[in-house]
């Protein structure tokens, strides 16, 4: 079996396009500009990852949410499953930067943290 | 109280500039409208910021805060809640004037570097036509209620113009549970950076239309629909080919404009292809003593470089001293949106001259040349030049033997399919 298919990189915003061309399930990647690129077309075919960011209420009038990410990345398709923990959570306590809000989100692997000192 | 430099803004530029010239030498004054320094940073909560830098993906906050935390380190003076009001020329320098709760203060500088950022085009500006209804927001605004207030704008909305904020607003929305209908430009090419037109749209599924515009806003209190037209190749409206789409919220991500109001009270030229001031190596304007960065002096699209130039600007603006300058012009040509810096300073040090630059089209495969009197000295290759894309170079000018009678410019060609 053999197939092929064109994506951008999204790692840097060279966004440098890439070939990806399968053959009895080996990969060759090709327009890539380092080794990062070639890493992500290989996750792209395989299981395709991404980082997300948004916000938590918290209970704290002077500052109605928090910015806050994934601390590592997560399967593209549970992308909303984690927006559903992430806007059911509600911040009682001060956290700083780099803080864990949530941790081992629905076991992915990654905590959700602060990216901001605006609540510490 | 006299400063060596006051800096106007306190964003990524501001930051950068305020802490360069501290760290020359300079007694600084940094000036913020807002509560919180950070600047629009503060609002742009997804990642991808400082992987020039810092070769990491930062959030928006995570980059400002690692700038404010050294900005608070170093002691520098700061004014947060303080609006500049009027800037006077004075024998040694300027006098700025500004107002905050303690009620109308001025302060004396040597230099000054505005770092004032860029503003976003309005609805007033792209020529919508219809009623006035809520529900037409800048994406910016969009984002600062998404993300600051935590509150939602919209339910459905349209999104006109493929800017990278629109872009990111897009993924935001879709993230939050709103539903974006889709993404209209009435250019044949994307605004925005490919790498946003993929993680922000095709992995949503959110559709973009390319040579389409929003013609009409239809709504009384709130904005009910709005009506789409595809454009010909000179963006204008093509009869004919209206349909209604039905949504709360139109949100406009067309374009960002240098905010130059002081510069230009201060008499400051401004550049009609970049909308920012005409500067020479060291990011000076011709107003001797005034020192311009970041979005102010050409919209940038990496914060990486928003810093790089405000650290410039920063220490030049804490070095001046003065001296009379000897410029030359650097021309670039038509096939340029714009090349910074447009003037050299040849009592300066031109050995490591930065040179940002846009493309005005998609041009693949072309050679970027650099001519001094006639000759070309330097040539770069590039695969594609694209207008979202910023192009940067640096340049050893000292190599050139300069004077006040060389010619140098910028040229690219392309080569033939």
């Amino acid at each position: 079996m053999s197939d092929s298919r064109e994506l951008v990189c999204i790692v840097c915003p060279r966004g440098c396009t890439m070939h990806i061309s399968e053959t009895d399930g080996e990969y060759t990647v090709s327009g890539n500009s380092c080794k990062r690129g070639k890493d992500f077309a290989l996750s792209e075919m395989t299981e395709p990852k991404r980082t997300i960011c948004s916000t938590v209420r918290t209970v704290f009038p002077d500052v109605p949410v928090l910015p806050v990410r994934v601390s590592a990345e997560i399967p593209k398709d549970r992308i909303f499953d984690v927006m559903k923990e992430i806007n059911s959570f509600l911040l009682e306590k001060r956290v700083s930067r780099g803080e864990t809000v949530i941790e081992n989100v629905l076991g992915l692997g990654a905590d959700i943290i602060a990216t901001s000192d605006i609540c510490s | 109280m006299k400063y060596d430099v006051i800096v106007i803004g306190g964003g990524p530029a501001g930051l950068a500039a305020a802490i360069s010239a501290h760290d020359n030498g300079a007694k600084v004054l940094l000036i913020e409208r807002e509560a919180r320094l950070g600047g629009i940073l503060k609002q742009c909560i997804h990642d991808g910021f400082g992987l020039v830098r810092f070769k990491e993906k930062l959030s928006g906050p995570e980059y400002a805060e690692r700038f404010i935390d050294i900005f608070k380190e170093k002691n520098i003076d700061c004014l947060t809640l303080t609006f500049v009001t009027r800037i006077e020329k004075t024998e040694n320098g300027f006098t700025v004037v500004c107002v905050n709760r303690d009620g109308v203060n001025a302060y004396e500088t040597k230099s000054l570097v505005l770092a004032t950022g860029c503003r976003e085009r309005t609805a007033k500006q792209v020529f919508i036509h219809g009623t006035r209804p809520a529900g037409v927001f800048t994406a910016g605004t969009a984002q600062n209620f998404t993300n600051l207030m935590g509150v939602m704008p919209t339910k459905k909305c349209v999104i006109l113009g493929s800017g990278d904020i629109g872009l990111i607003m897009a993924r935001r929305l879709t993230l939050e549970g709103a539903q974006v209908l889709g993404v209209y430009e009435a250019k044949s090419t994307p605004s925005g950076l490919t790498r946003n037109i993929h993680q922000c749209l095709h992995d949503y599924n959110i559709p973009l239309y390319l040579s389409h515009t929003v013609t009409r806003v239809f709504g009384t209190d709130r904005l009910t629909a709005v009506e789409i037209s595809e454009v010909d190749e000179k963006m204008n409206p093509i009869s004919g080919t209206e349909s209604i789409v039905e949504c709360d919220a139109l949100i406009l991500s067309v374009g960002l404009i240098p905010e130059n109001e002081l510069a230009e009270s201060l008499g400051v030229s401004l550049d009609g292809r970049s909308k920012g001031p005409v500067c020479d190596g060291q990011l000076m304007t011709d107003v001797p003593g005034v020192f311009s960065c970041g979005n102010a002096l050409h919209v940038n699209d990496l914060v990486d470089y928003v810093s790089q130039s405000g650290e410039a600007a920063g220490k030049a603006a804490a070095l001046y001293g003065g001296e009379k300058a000897e410029l030359i012009d650097i021309s670039a040509s038509k096939d340029f949106l714009y090349l910074v810096p447009q003037r050299l300073n040849l009592n300066a040090d031109n050995s490591n001259t930065e040179i940002y630059f846009r493309s005005r089209e998609v041009l693949a495969s072309c050679e970027l040349k650099m001519k001094v009197d006639g000759q070309t000295v330097f040539t770069k290759k590039y695969p594609f030049m694209r207008p979202p894309e910023m192009e940067l170079i640096k340049t050893d000018f000292s190599k050139y033997s300069l004077t006040d009678k060389s010619s140098v410019s910028f040229e690219i060609e392309v080569k033939s399919e």
